[in-house]
């Protein structure tokens, strides 16, 4: 179908109205409300934009665009598919409430330097949608490291020493694998393929050798650090320093899901299932993920602090996506897809809840929540929501994208990988669960009143919606799915 | 024997021009004064020089100025001419060294250079 | 017009002639606005220059009227076209800052002769880029030479003068030797003529004298580059000298020898003799690569950032050698483009240093805590330069990394490849270490700190800017490295 130009446009504009925000919020630094009106208006019309877009693809339009080219000789383009389309649409929307959210939050924890963290955030998101929308790999790379960048002062937001050195793990993995490994395969497949554009069924298929192959899908699985495959994950719990809004948005969806996204789509689309099916490294790899799936579950117990034991569960809920990227089978792919969305909103919830237990009852461990249930009973209830939801509990989304990966590994009768996925669900079980349980049943310790204390009305606000939406999620799959589906090839 | 020896003598000249670059080199890093060593830069640059020199001259040849001889064998003129450019380098080198060199012991005291570096050490 | 026709002289002679008056003009501002409108001239002949070239092919002008191989020939290629334009661009940039940037206790004379060293050092660069003749190529080399010794004596600290001295010493060691190789050529061949030498070395290449002369002439040619292990005059010059001369140098000096490097091999020897029979591929990968991981880790050591960038400069040097040494398409492409633009991000450094110089007085990384905060245009600066260093995309740094490791991967050379990704990791640690200072730790005193001066901060901004803008635009530079190569290897 041919596309009308504004439509074709509008991937660039996704990407140009959070960067837009940019200066606006830095002019409106001096007055508070204004600049936070700037990002709410922003995050609505980014909404508004991937809508439209959503709906362009429905109709079957293919919103192409070549930004500029070339750069070294490559051209960049922008392209709308199915699993970007998703990965902004969840970006996108969960964008708004974190902004709401993040108002609530800082205003409530008086945080310093909020101009930078609105300017910072705004240009992540941006980056964010050039992931999503990338229609080749150089053009990923690029938004790749931008988001990176504009992520590093957030991660830094304190400025305290513990701040710093985590900063300096996050750019140095970050930074390091993304030069070190995922550039030389980029520049690999360039050499191979002679192109980088991502196509339904790959590009390298028939054209590479199989140990070459191999090694340039470890160097991709790797040298995508955002991904958190073991011994890359480092960065994510360290990232945890940073103020609950960023681990909330960045450090549970865009950011890690722009590395899980990368590797699916990497696998689909540069590798395409037959090949990836037929590589020896692919069984190395899948054990490598797998491990990450159950030795993340097993630190994740043994942390107390709530943040740090969420950051774990997150390494361990990216290497389901990676796992089902390598498991190559479409019922996987549309498992591992499913699992960007209802992995943000469950554990965008939690972190939600996580920021405000902070800010309303000042507590960061575990082992402090005794009781809290009867002082912010809200909360609690949807931190129970997300954690059914992680556990793929009915009736919230969790349950479809997990059914689905287990689907995959079934229909490519890799009964181990099914074994691994039943074991990660009675772990998620046993690191989620205790959390509300203890806040519930456990007596509040002597000397506190039992008086309601919620957190503020902004953040309340944004886990409803985010709570929500793990249950839209488990009535709706057919519709993500479809979507989804056209990504098949 | 014998043709090596005139291997050597029908390149005597290559010979000194080596010498002296090798002499003017070792002189350059191993000695520690400044003077010396812009001694050792003008040994080596004069090996150089003389190098051009005898490029140009051919054996029984006359300086390059037209007589009324049809045998005459003239000597190649040009790298005669291009040596003195280099000669006037390396005048204007000397003097900008020996001007450093002033400069050097106003400031430090001294001319060798591992009294330089020592005071220089935190 | 007659004027168009006789730019390549005029590229030179105008520095050259303006290098006296400027020393003659006493009136105290007289000399300084005379020498920004020598520079800003010399560049925009180096414009027009680089676009006759782009539209008609290169341009040969005999000096004098006096055709090769009789008399001195300019030859204008794009190589040297591009060239040009950086080094007399440069020039521009920074004349005007001059004032700020040579230290506050020169006297007005003392600045005088400063403007008119720097003019001389300028033509010989020039000179060295447009000659094409072998021998004008070493007068230009020590006529740039002799006048960047002197200019580095005139730094403030007592070191500098040693440090020239150090310089003087292995520049001309390293100029003697271009001089012995051309003597070698000339003894072969009968010609100085460059273009002329091509032709005429066919069947002497496996000659000794020819092979000695390929020596010679690359050994001289390194340690103009500072090219690892032959470095050693280059941390301490950069570190004394004025700001404005390493910011100048920094961004000129080492590329001109990177220059004759590529000229001789291919104008003069021919690649396919040089990377073919003599394996000169095997010289420079090693110490190219031996430089971009020495460089870079001893710039993580060290305390004064004018010497850290000196030793990031190592690094880059060995980067362009790794690709001239890959000797084929791509590593070509990614020396020329890396040579322009290294030149541009490592001014930009150097500029930032010498506001930062200009503020607080010296340039160590204690002084540049919690500088983010106080002179926010000048740090931000050196958060975009330095991300160019490191090689992150939409910057030019970028762009001279991908052609690099095309080339090794093209050339088979996979541990290349992978070694020059690494050590621009280490690029990461050295720049890295300094934002985090600059805007992660609080300032060390109260006192007040303004930011740069206009004079300074515009110049800064604009080499940034351009690190950004050709790190996007890069048809540009590497549309001329890839004419310019058509060229350089005869098949225009």
């Amino acid at each position: 179908m041919n596309v009308p130009l504004p439509l074709s446009w509008l991937p660039l504009i996704a990407i140009a109205v959070p960067l837009a925000c940019v200066p606006l919020i830095l002019l409106a630094r001096h007055f508070p409300d204004v600049r936070e009106g700037i990002t709410l208006a922003g995050a609505g019309l980014l909404v508004v934009v991937v809508c439209l877009l959503a709906y362009g693809l429905s109709l079957g339009s293919v919103a192409e665009l070549e930004i500029y080219g070339p750069i070294a000789d490559l051209p960049l383009t922008l392209r709308v598919e199915p699993l970007g389309m998703l990965f902004a649409l969840v970006a996108g929307f969960l964008w708004l409430v974190t902004s709401i959210y993040a108002i609530g939050y800082m205003r409530a924890h008086h945080e310093g330097n909020q101009t930078r963290f609105y300017v910072f955030f705004a240009i992540a998101i941006g980056a964010t949608m050039g992931v999503a929308f990338a229609g080749d790999l150089i053009t990923l790379f690029i938004f790749y490291e931008v988001l990176t960048l504009s992520t590093f002062p957030l991660v830094t937001h304190a400025q305290t020493d513990a701040a710093r050195r985590a900063g300096r793990i996050y750019l140095g993995m970050l930074m390091g694998s993304s030069i070190g490994l995922f550039l030389v395969a980029i520049v690999i497949t360039y050499v191979v393929a002679g192109t980088l554009d991502f196509r339904p069924g790959g590009i390298l298929n028939g054209r590479i050798q199989p140990a070459l192959a191999g090694l340039l899908l470890a160097l991709y699985v790797f040298g995508i650090g955002k991904a958190a495959v073991m011994p890359m994950h480092r960065w994510l719990p360290a990232a945890m320093v940073a103020p609950t809004p960023v681990s909330a948005l960045l450090h549970a969806v865009a950011v890690v899901k722009a590395g899980a996204f990368s590797v699916l789509k990497i696998a689909t689309m540069i590798f395409g299932f037959d090949l990836v099916g037929s590589l020896t490294a692919t069984t190395l790899l899948q054990a490598v993920a797998a491990f990450t799936v159950i030795a993340a579950s097993l630190v994740a117990l043994t942390k107390d602090n709530l943040k740090a034991r969420l950051a774990y569960s997150t390494v361990s809920q990216l290497s389901y996506i990676v796992l089902a990227a390598l498991i190559a089978d479409p019922a996987a792919f549309l498992g591992g897809g499913f699992h960007i969305a209802t992995h943000a909103f469950g554990k965008i919830t939690l972190f939600f809840c996580a920021g405000a237990i902070l800010v309303a009852a000042h507590k960061t461990e575990i082992s402090q929540l005794d009781g809290l249930g009867r002082v912010m009973p809200l909360t609690f209830g949807a931190f129970l929501v997300g954690s059914f939801s992680l556990i793929g509990l009915p009736p919230f989304g969790g349950l479809w994208s997990k059914w689905m990966m287990i689907e995959g590994a079934l229909d490519t009768q890799q009964w181990i990988l099914v074994a691994v996925f039943a074991t990660s669900t009675l772990l998620n079980i046993a690191y989620l669960l205790p959390i509300p349980f203890r806040a519930f049943f456990r007596p509040l310790p002597a000397g506190v009143s039992p008086r309601l204390q919620e957190a503020p009305a902004a953040c309340l606000a944004a886990m409803a919606v985010t709570s929500g939406g793990c249950l839209v999620l488990f009535f709706m799959p057919d519709a993500i799915v479809a979507l989804l589906a056209g990504a098949l090839p | 024997m014998s043709e090596a020896i005139t291997f050597v003598m029908a390149h005597a000249n290559t010979w000194a021009a080596t010498a002296l670059i090798c002499i003017g080199l070792w002189v350059v890093m191993v000695r520690g004064n400044l003077f010396k060593k812009v001694i050792g830069l003008n040994i080596f640059q004069t090996g150089v020089f003389l190098f051009y020199i005898s490029m140009g001259y051919i054996r029984g040849g006359t300086a390059p100025i037209v007589v009324d001889r049809p045998d005459a064998v003239y000597a190649n003129p040009l790298p005669h001419v291009l040596i003195l450019t280099a000669i006037v380098v390396s005048v204007a080198t000397t003097s900008l060294a020996l001007a450093l060199i002033v400069r050097i012991r106003e400031s430090y005291g001294t001319t060798e250079e591992d009294d330089v570096n020592a005071s220089d050490e935190p | 017009m007659d004027l168009l026709a006789h730019l390549p002289a005029l590229q030179v002679v105008v520095p050259l002639i303006g290098a006296p008056i400027c020393a003659l003009l006493t009136a105290p501002r007289l000399s300084q606005a005379f020498a920004v409108l020598v520079s800003l001239v010399t560049f925009a002949i180096s414009l027009i220059l680089l676009n006759q070239v782009l539209a008609d092919g290169v341009i040969v002008y005999g000096m004098g009227g006096w055709q090769a191989p009789w008399g001195i020939v300019y030859v204008v290629d794009p190589l040297s076209a591009l060239l040009l334009c950086l080094i007399s661009g440069m020039a521009a940039i920074v004349m005007p800052a001059v004032r700020l940037g040579i230290g506050a206790e020169t006297t007005e004379r003392s600045r005088r002769l400063f403007l008119s060293l720097a003019l001389l050092a300028l033509t010989g660069m020039l000179g060295i880029v447009i000659t094409g003749d072998a021998f004008n190529l070493y007068v230009f080399l020590e006529i740039s030479s002799l006048s960047s010794y002197a200019l580095v004596a005139t730094g403030t600290d007592r070191r500098a003068v040693a440090a020239a001295f150090n310089y003087l010493v292995q520049g001309t060691i390293g100029a003697t030797f271009i001089l012995i190789g051309i003597g070698l050529l000339y003894m072969m061949t009968g010609t100085l003529n460059m273009a002329d030498l091509g032709e005429r070395i066919g069947d002497l290449r496996d000659t000794a004298p020819v092979q000695a002369a390929l020596a010679f002439i690359l050994i001289g040619a390194a340690v103009k580059a500072a090219l690892f292990p032959t470095h050693a005059w280059m941390p301490n010059a950069y570190t004394y000298a004025p700001s404005m001369v390493s910011a100048f140098f920094g961004a000129t000096a080492t590329k001109v020898g990177a220059y004759i490097m590529i000229r001789f091999i291919f104008t003069v020897f021919g690649a396919e003799w040089v990377f073919g029979t003599m394996m000169v591929g095997w010289i420079l990968v090693p110490l190219g690569i031996a430089a971009a991981f020495v460089g870079s880790l001893v710039a993580i050591w060290q305390t004064d950032l004018k010497r850290m960038l000196a030793y990031s400069s190592v690094a880059q040097v060995g980067y362009i050698s790794a690709a001239i040494g890959l000797g084929n398409h791509d590593g070509l492409i990614a020396a020329i483009v890396h040579v322009f633009n290294h030149g541009l991000m490592k001014g930009a450094l150097f500029m930032v240093m010498a506001c930062v110089i200009l503020r607080l007085g010296r340039a160590d990384i204690s002084s540049f805590r919690g500088l983010g905060r106080r002179m926010p245009v000048t740090m931000a600066c050196f958060v975009v330069a330095g991300l160019s260093m490191i090689g992150v995309p939409l910057t030019v740094g970028f762009v001279s990394k991908w052609y690099l490791v095309l080339g090794a991967i093209e050339a088979g050379m996979w541990p290349v490849a992978v070694l020059v990704l690494m050590s621009s990791l280490l690029a990461i640690v050295y720049i890295w270490r300094v934002v985090e200072v600059a805007y992660f730790a609080p300032p060390p005193d109260a006192a007040r700190v303004r930011e740069a001066p206009a004079l300074l901060l515009v110049p800064t901004l604009m080499l940034t800017v351009l690190c950004v803008a050709f790190g996007i635009a890069t048809d540009t530079t590497v549309g001329v490295a890839s004419y310019a190569i058509g060229f350089l290897v005869g098949e225009p």
